[in-house]
């Protein structure tokens, strides 16, 4: 379809509010919308849709597109891919920003091959060049990033949680929303069960500071010291990849390119090498500080303060002295 | 009839491969493969196989075909599968399928999945260890027409019908499909199983069927880099500033000590 003009952004509710990354994305359309001269608009579906289209205008969207239907209130693949197909056959954007999240990884690559067009997936930075989206991403598990533009319409990118700065929300901004009607017919999945895994205590996620293990702890014995200092400094335990694949942890608290992204104000990894997947997910840590007996460790080249020596001896002094120093 | 599975599986550089010796042709927008470091079956797609071979062991039947797209030296990734167990391998070797995005390269592999027979389940990793752009499996299905379910673990067949648990991060979530239909599979779901020799010597001799995209029906500007809808602009390792302070001590007690005052120094606890 020519003519395509506008960035539409896909938000996400969570509980009563915008998943964060859906507020990081309208900041960023934002911020791209005055080299376009275009406006950006915000979609959302299911019973929250019209709370998430006011939300979304107060974080920087001009107008809002909503599918109200309550068959939409649970995530399902079939039915979001036919929402969100509408939604672009009909604003016919230039630009779709989805969140990198659990909905984002599973629902872009089909609607963009719905719609004909190509995704850019885990976009770290979206700028304008020549009128086109430039969209960056890492690669390689973080080794190198790639720079992409599309050569068909819509231009569409997921986009890596926190990746983005959101604007103050402003609730005195207006703007209009529509409301489309989508025949949603059940599809063909049913989900026939569901396994919350509630971390104890605070999220990795919300944790201003994360302690994290690798597989040189040696045993899963080891995260007990770490849970320890993490008790002591406020924090949470993270892991890398390597342990929760050998069963020391739960995937929950796997830091990474395929676990969770974490920005902490102070990020300890003890016994991890740094392998690139797990650096993807500690880029946004104010400050990190590794302890390996490996001076050569990668996890080193992106800390900030860095101690070599054999973790055991190192965590119980470490621990003593930050517990003393809190006192 | 025993269920047809075809996995899919991509031939990508060791990600184990050290830092120090990753580089990249920014002129080419290539990676430069680090000598001495054999490229290797990416490790989702080889989970994706071990993933057909439970359903296997469960059902007493089922024929897997293991699928490749690249270049003479891919033969290799689909010979892990062939001796963990996989019992035909397909590779589609032709320069106009190569370079191509996850579009361009899920078109030539639908085209080559209905080549193969009537495929009850399309087996991908969650995402390939080289671009990990997870966008392929989820268009095969697009292409197809047909369920997917993306990023599982446990996958089983029950009733006729495919099941498959969703790793969320919190929480996981069981979601049953009609077959045909497409599952990408995550770590989640254990580790690959080791070959033993008699079936490494056994697959060594198995012949692979090579297919082109003329083989496939599909003409040039279908497929490949010529067929993708995204274009690469550029490619380069990003700056790392590195700015370590390392910590000095006798011991690690020393060393311990030393790092806290210092982290409280500079208000970081």
């Amino acid at each position: 379809m020519p003519g395509e003009s506008g960035i539409l952004v896909l938000s996400e509710f969570e509980g009563d509010q915008l998943a964060g990354v859906s507020m990081e994305m309208l900041g960023a359309a934002r911020r791209l919308a005055p080299a376009l001269g275009q406006r950006v608009v915000a979609t959302a579906f299911g019973s929250t849709a019209a709370e998430a289209a006011k939300q979304s205008i107060a974080f920087g969207a001009d107008a809002a597109v909503i599918v109200a239907s309550p068959e939409l209130d649970e995530y399902r693949n079939d039915t979001w891919t036919v929402a969100l197909t509408a939604v672009a056959r009909e604003a016919n954007p230039a630009i779709v920003l989805i969140g990198q999240t659990n909905v984002g990884r599973d629902l872009a690559p089909r609607f963009a091959v719905r719609l004909g067009t190509a995704v850019a997936m885990d976009c770290v930075d979206l700028s304008i060049r020549d009128g086109k989206l430039l969209m960056t991403r890492p690669c390689y598990g973080g080794s190198a990033h790639a720079q992409y533009t599309s050569k068909t319409m819509p231009q569409v990118a997921t986009v890596r949680i926190k990746s983005q700065e959101r604007l103050e929300p402003d609730l005195s901004r207006a703007g209009e929303v529509t409301t489309l009607a989508v025949d949603i017919a059940t599809g063909d999945a049913r989900v026939l069960g569901r396994e919350e895994m509630k971390a104890e205590g605070l999220r990795i996620e919300d944790a201003k500071v994360v302690v994290s293990g690798g597989r040189g702890l040696g045993s899963k014995e080891g995260f007990d010291d770490l849970a320890e200092l993490a008790t002591v400094l406020g924090g949470a335990v993270g892991a890398s990849r390597a342990v929760v694949d050998l069963g020391w942890v739960p995937v929950s608290i796997q830091v990474g390119l395929t676990g969770k992204i974490v920005t902490p104000d102070l990020y300890i990894a003890v016994g991890i090498s740094g392998a690139s997947q797990h650096l993807a997910g500690i880029t946004g840590a104010k400050m990190i500080v590794a302890v390996n007996k490996d001076k050569d460790a990668d996890i080193f080249k992106v800390s900030r303060f860095g101690a070599v020596s054999d973790w055991k001896p190192f965590l119980s002094a470490f621990i003593a002295e930050c517990r003393r120093l809190k006192d | 009839m025993p269920l047809n599975i075809v996995c899919c599986v991509k031939q990508v550089p060791d990600p184990e491969t050290p830092a120090s010796a990753f580089r990249v042709d920014e002129a080419a927008k290539r990676v430069i493969p680090a000598p001495g470091i054999a490229p290797v079956i990416s490790q989702f797609d080889q989970i994706a196989v071990e993933a057909a071979l439970r359903i296997r062991d469960a059902l007493g039947e089922a024929k897997i075909t293991v699928l490749s797209l690249g270049p003479d030296s891919a033969r290799d990734a689909i010979k892990t599968g062939l001796a963990m167990g996989a019992d035909d391998g397909v590779l589609l070797n032709d320069p106009a399928l190569f370079d191509g995005d996850g579009y361009s390269t899920a078109v030539a592999l639908v085209a080559a999945i209905e080549k193969i027979g009537p495929a009850d389940l399309v087996l991908c990793g969650r995402q390939a260890t080289d671009w990990d752009a997870g966008v392929t499996g989820l268009a095969i299905a697009e292409l197809m027409g047909v369920p997917s379910v993306s990023i599982t673990r446990n996958v089983g067949v029950v009733e006729g019908k495919l099941q498959a648990e969703r790793v969320l991060g919190d929480a996981f979530e069981t979601v049953e499909v009609p077959m045909p239909c497409v599952v990408t599979v995550s770590n989640e779901l254990g580790e690959p199983r080791y070959p033993k020799l008699p079936q490494i010597m056994a697959a060594a001799r198995k012949q692979v069927t090579v297919w082109t995209a003329a083989d496939l029906g599909l003409g040039p500007d279908q497929v490949g880099a010529a067929g993708a809808r995204l274009s690469l602009e550029r490619l380069y390792i990003p700056e790392v500033n590195s700015q370590v302070e390392f910590i000095a001590g006798d011991g690690p007690a020393e060393l311990a000590v030393n790092l806290a005052r210092k982290l409280r120094e500079v208000k970081a606890i």
